[in-house]
């Protein structure tokens, strides 16, 4: 990478007429934010607050919608059981937490290989190429392509009974919790790397030799140099996984069996019945619990040290 | 660094580098493993072992799967991410040469465009669809209100492959775009083409003969992640397509009815056009980037 010595001296760009001419070069790529990204965020707030028949939405301003999700939510029901929503809440936020522990850890682990101990850089890029070829294929076919493998009569299990671990096949292995969460790990530990990576190449290698030099342990210096100094990769990396997996109902769905519940499995469905107002209320929801934890983690990263 | 290379390895080196090697394993294992039971014999199942070698699961799913018509969701498929890739190709660079000047608003843009790339695609996609709908009924209502029966017939609705589901994807490969683009100027040496105005080109000019051989490379990039991306998009068309499926959108749905191994075969199939583009894309680029130098 190398980076050319750009001449500081002002362009003669900076003139009315072309100030003008850029926002045209912007203005397609622009058209298209406004109409398929803010103008429908704007319509499911809009929406959420409307009423519904079987058949139509009918404009109006109602919180019933908002009200119908968390019915219930208030006292634990007859069974001793939360409610619906919190319930899936839950369990979304549970997958949430276990696939960015185990992606976090995977892919800094990675990441620090790659930046740190591999030499040469043409074998790092290819290393690279290497973890991110997957991003460009299915991944449907991804997850499909653990049933040979996890199924009943798969690699896993002929491996397990052949040896003599179990007398008859685990079935835990596929449509479970557990096929979700490696499914998930599988599909988006790239997410985790190429920010973490990119990050790490930005650190001055003389830190490194400056705090082996008084006497820091390798240990030492991954905690209090590497970790603090790629903390932005990590910080970008877990709000790409966090928001994924929060939203998600085609993994949760396909390593599921169709058997979990998620937050965008219910989204899902709603809208598929056509309850849009529903629908729309539950994405709110779902957008401000997003919102709180990307604020939460941004308040990790001190903005004023990164400039 | 060179200094270090008679080193010996680092501490760590090894452990890491069998996780590294689990990794990679663990990427791809799957993948040759669907890979190798795609060619599986006619008795075979899903799972090993292998009874046979045969292109009998390909026969099948050119047949058809059940009610699906796999070949014209691939035909829809490779028409669509084509249509992406040429908008997230032109709108990605146009608007990274206007961010390289003075762009009012350039800030919200950006926030915007990141803002899109981490929104959970139900979201997008609930959106999409939502409005597609109310447009639908909007036609609809002034299609009653001018009296044009026919037309009210005959219309269907607003949602589809080249609307809905294409503003659906650029939401998804537009900021890809757009940061490979920052990318890219950022480490642009604005000296070429200065050199090309004193010369006396116009705008156009230096864009067309000097700025874009340069980026050339890059721009097949941003062409082959719109085109992979949409290729491979299920979350953001699922609310926002109508009537008619994309082809991993028939793949989802046939995950769960289709228990033969014609599925590895589409999985195959779909890894190969995958795999193709990048190709395509990889040795375009490297043509590119020897041409620029002389």
């Amino acid at each position: 990478m190398s980076s050319h010595a750009a001449p500081a001296h002002c362009t003669p760009s900076i003139t009315p007429g072309r100030t003008v001419k850029a926002w045209w070069q912007a203005a397609p790529f622009t058209l298209v934010f406004v109409l398929f990204f803010l103008l429908p965020l704007g319509l499911i707030l809009m929406v959420s607050f409307w009423n519904f028949n079987e058949y139509e939405l009918i404009p109006g301003f109602t919180f019933k919608n908002y009200f119908s999700i968390f019915e219930g939510c208030t006292q634990l029901t007859d069974n001793g059981d939360i409610c619906v929503t919190l319930k899936t809440y839950i369990s979304t936020l549970k997958f949430c937490l276990l696939v960015w522990g185990i992606t976090l850890l995977l892919g800094f682990s990675v990441a620090y290989f790659l930046a740190f101990h591999v030499r040469s850089p043409g074998m790092q890029t290819a290393l690279f190429v290497l973890c991110t070829v997957p991003f460009w294929t299915s991944n449907v076919i991804r997850m499909i392509s653990w049933v040979p493998l996890l199924g009943r009569n798969g690699l896993v299990n002929q491996g397990l009974v052949g040896v003599g671990v179990v007398n008859q096949p685990v079935e835990w292995l596929l449509f479970s919790d557990f096929s979700v969460v490696l499914a998930f790990v599988h599909l988006y530990t790239m997410f985790m790397i190429v920010p973490i990576f990119n990050s790490m190449m930005r650190i001055d290698r003389s830190l490194l030799e400056a705090a082996s030099d008084i006497g820091a342990t390798g240990w030492q210096t991954l905690w209090n140099v590497i970790v603090p100094l790629s903390r932005t990769g990590i910080i970008i990396g877990s709000i790409f996984v966090i928001t994924i997996v929060m939203g998600d109902f085609v993994t949760i769905g396909v390593m599921g069996g169709q058997q979990i519940a998620s937050i965008g499995k219910i989204i899902q469905v709603q809208t598929s019945y056509l309850q849009f107002p529903l629908a729309a209320a539950n994405a709110v929801i779902l957008l401000a619990v997003v919102l709180m934890i990307i604020w939460g983690l941004t308040r990790l990263v001190d903005l004023r040290r990164e400039l | 660094m060179s200094a270090r290379n008679s080193d010996p390895r680092a501490p760590g080196f090894w452990p890491l580098a069998i996780v590294f090697a689990l990794f990679v394993l663990f990427l791809y294992g799957p993948m040759i493993t669907i890979f190798i039971l795609s060619f599986q014999g006619p008795e075979g199942g899903l799972t090993f072992p292998l009874r046979g070698v045969s292109l009998h699961w390909f026969r099948k799913l050119a047949e058809g799967l059940g009610t699906v018509d796999i070949g014209a969701a691939f035909r829809r498929s490779l028409l669509l991410g084509g249509v992406v890739m040429a908008f997230t190709v032109v709108l990605s660079v146009l608007a990274g040469l206007a961010f390289r000047k003075k762009l009012a608003g350039g800030n919200a843009l950006f926030f915007i465009t990141v803002a899109s790339l981490i929104m959970p695609s139900i979201i997008v996609s609930l959106g999409i669809g939502l409005q597609f709908r109310l447009l639908d009924n909007g036609i609809k209502a002034a299609l009653t209100a001018m009296d044009a029966t026919t037309t009210l017939e005959n219309y269907g609705t607003a949602l589809g492959l080249m609307t809905s589901a294409l503003g659906a994807h650029l939401t998804w490969t537009l900021p890809f775009g757009l940061l490979i683009m920052f990318a890219v100027f950022n480490r642009f040496n604005p000296a070429y083409e200065e050199a090309a105005r004193d010369l006396g080109a116009t705008p156009w000019q230096s864009f067309r003969h000097v700025v874009l051989p340069l980026i050339g490379p890059s721009v097949v990039g941003i062409g082959m992640f719109g085109f992979t991306l949409s290729w491979d998009e299920i979350a953001r068309t699922s609310q926002a397509i109508g009537d008619v499926n994309t082809l991993p959108l028939e793949l989802q749905g046939l995950t769960s009815t289709v228990t033969t191994p014609a599925i590895y075969a589409l999985g195959t199939v779909t890894t190969v056009v995958s795999f193709a583009v990048m190709g395509v894309a990889i040795g375009l680029a490297v043509l590119l980037g020897r041409r620029q130098k002389p």
